[in-house]
């Protein structure tokens, strides 16, 4: 059985419909990379799985349970967690203490500790005190992975981590995720960059336009399909 | 040496106005709402706290301690049932039922107490004083400051010292990423609301022992607690205590000049503080 499962998934804002039907799996350990154009549906798909946004319970099932319609801290509680697009720090916190809070209601056993996110990542011990939101973009970043981490999560999504980071910072972010994979968690990691999705992910999804268009392993996946299945039309 | 006495009575009952007011600026910093029914539920619970009085016939610091498990409560299932469905983009809802419960809380207490003003008996503690030089101090007003220093620094150990205060921070910022950290909004703020209801009836308690009461005078307390908000930046606990002093000192320096003065000239300090800091004080860095 698949770890999470999403099936014929949609979602709208108002008049708006952002999915339709999206079909999509994850077993444990893998790592799943969903790209596409802006505006594809790709966050919306995240907000969703996460329960923030909420759907008819079949849609999203994890170990085989429905979670569709599950809140977001039910679906945290459940092992699934985020790291949002635009990272989403808390301002009013420091470093250490938005790393704390990842932990403030899943208190799960498991390989991450506070020591171990400050290994993955040093400089976060450095600056602990300080405000979060006085960070650099992509130690910001790294301290959004670390809050999720510090659930001990089942399911890693993260959402655009790359987004609006130096290539070198970039570079830095994805090399924790092997680590992260080691520790147990599965991940899905949306993309628009996508070279460097097809580098980490064991499968990857294209969507386009609310659908998924185009999925495989990074491998089988040529230029030209990729090409199409993101822009729609052929090069 | 009567200008000294005048402006140390004034901060001690500056103390007064922020134990009204840091309830007040509690639920603000957390959830941004305006608690117009403040003032009503300081009366409400002087009249709790009278009730366990008058029943068990003990001291009202001990009744005082039996009302705030039961003003946490209604605190609780208030923001629960009530106030959480109107929280949200639009301030207008909040205001217009916190409006409303104020109204409902004044006739309630009506219904049920009369238009009699009150007291709670403090006995011999209501006239002790002792002198400091050329300066006496009544025992009440300097019990009233150090409880109001008391709850503000209790105030601050639970926000930045504790697991709940961090999660009080962090739903303020942002409620949405907080759910992401499996924090429930609902009940965080439920519980900020509760433990805003337990300063509500320590201010009560001195309300009640200090002055006489009727169920009417709230609205005229939340005025108190709203300007000592104001002045010390909205979301600051310390602002709201050197807002209350502000207040204060402002009063008793008006009353001493003309008694007429007294309410004015803590009015006039509240909008000349605005005309010079539009923020207040000690604003919070970013909002």
């Amino acid at each position: 059985m698949n770890l999470l499962q999403v099936q014929g998934l949609t979602a709208r804002y108002g008049d708006f419909q952002a999915l339709y039907g999206v079909d999509l799996h994850l077993d444990a350990g893998e790592a799943i990379a969903i790209i596409g154009a802006n505006g594809a549906g790709k966050t919306t798909l995240m907000r969703s799985i996460s329960g923030v946004l909420r759907n008819a319970p079949e849609m999203i099932t994890l170990d085989g349970a429905p979670m569709g319609a599950a809140r977001a801290d039910e679906m945290l509680m459940q092992g699934v967690a985020m790291v949002p697009e635009g990272r989403k720090l808390f301002p009013s916190l420091s470093v250490e203490e938005n790393l704390l809070i990842g932990a403030h209601a899943r208190k799960a056993a498991g390989y991450w500790t506070l020591r171990k996110v400050y290994d993955l990542f040093p400089i976060l011990h450095e600056k602990r005190r300080q405000p979060a939101t006085s960070l650099s973009g992509g130690q910001q970043q790294m301290v959004a992975i670390g809050r999720a981490l510090m659930s001990n999560p089942r399911v890693l999504l993260c959402d655009e981590i790359s987004l609006g980071l130096a290539p070198v910072v970039i570079r830095d972010i994805y090399a924790a995720l092997p680590q992260i994979r080691d520790s147990g968690a599965a991940v899905i990691v949306v993309e628009q960059d996508i070279g460097q999705a097809l580098k980490v992910a064991d499968r990857v999804y294209c969507m386009m336009e609310g659908r998924v268009t185009l999925s495989g392993l990074p491998s089988e996946l040529s230029r030209e399909a990729i090409h199409d299945a993101y822009f729609g039309v052929s090069a | 040496m009567i200008w000294v006495d005048t402006i140390v009575q004034g901060i001690l009952l500056g103390g007064l106005y922020a134990l009204f007011a840091a309830g007040l600026s509690l639920v603000f910093g957390i959830m941004r709402l305006v608690n117009l029914a403040h003032g009503d539920l300081i009366v409400m619970a002087a009249y709790v706290i009278l009730v366990v009085v008058s029943f068990l016939g003990i001291n009202p610091f001990l009744a005082a301690a039996i009302a705030m498990p039961l003003m946490f409560g209604f605190g609780w299932l208030l923001q629960r049932i009530v106030l959480n469905r109107v929280l949200g983009e639009d301030i207008l809802p909040p205001l217009l039922v916190t409006f409303g419960l104020s109204i409902v809380l004044q006739n309630a207490l009506l219904e049920g107490f009369t238009a009699d003003s009150q007291r709670i008996g403090a006995g011999a503690l209501e006239t002790a004083s002792f002198a400091v030089g050329p300066v006496t101090l009544g025992v009440m007003p300097v019990l009233t400051f150090l409880s109001a220093i008391a709850v503000i620094v209790g105030l601050n150990q639970l926000f930045y010292r504790t697991a709940l205060g961090r999660a009080f921070r962090a739903t303020s910022d942002d409620p949405v990423t907080a759910s992401l950290m499996g924090i429930k909004p609902a009940s965080v703020f439920a519980t900020a609301t509760g433990i805003a209801m337990i300063v509500v009836t320590i201010a009560a308690l001195y309300l009640g022992m200090r002055a006489n009461f009727d169920p009417t005078i709230g609205p005229a307390r939340l005025i108190y607690a709203f300007e000592a908000v104001i002045i010390g930046g909205l979301g600051s606990l310390w602002g709201t205590l050197a807002g209350g002093i502000i207040i204060g000192v402002a009063q008793t320096v008006g009353a001493a000049i003309n008694p007429e003065w007294q309410i004015l000239a803590g009015h006039v300090a509240f909008l000349v503080v605005l005309l010079i800091k539009p923020r207040g004080l000690f604003p919070r860095a970013y909002d």
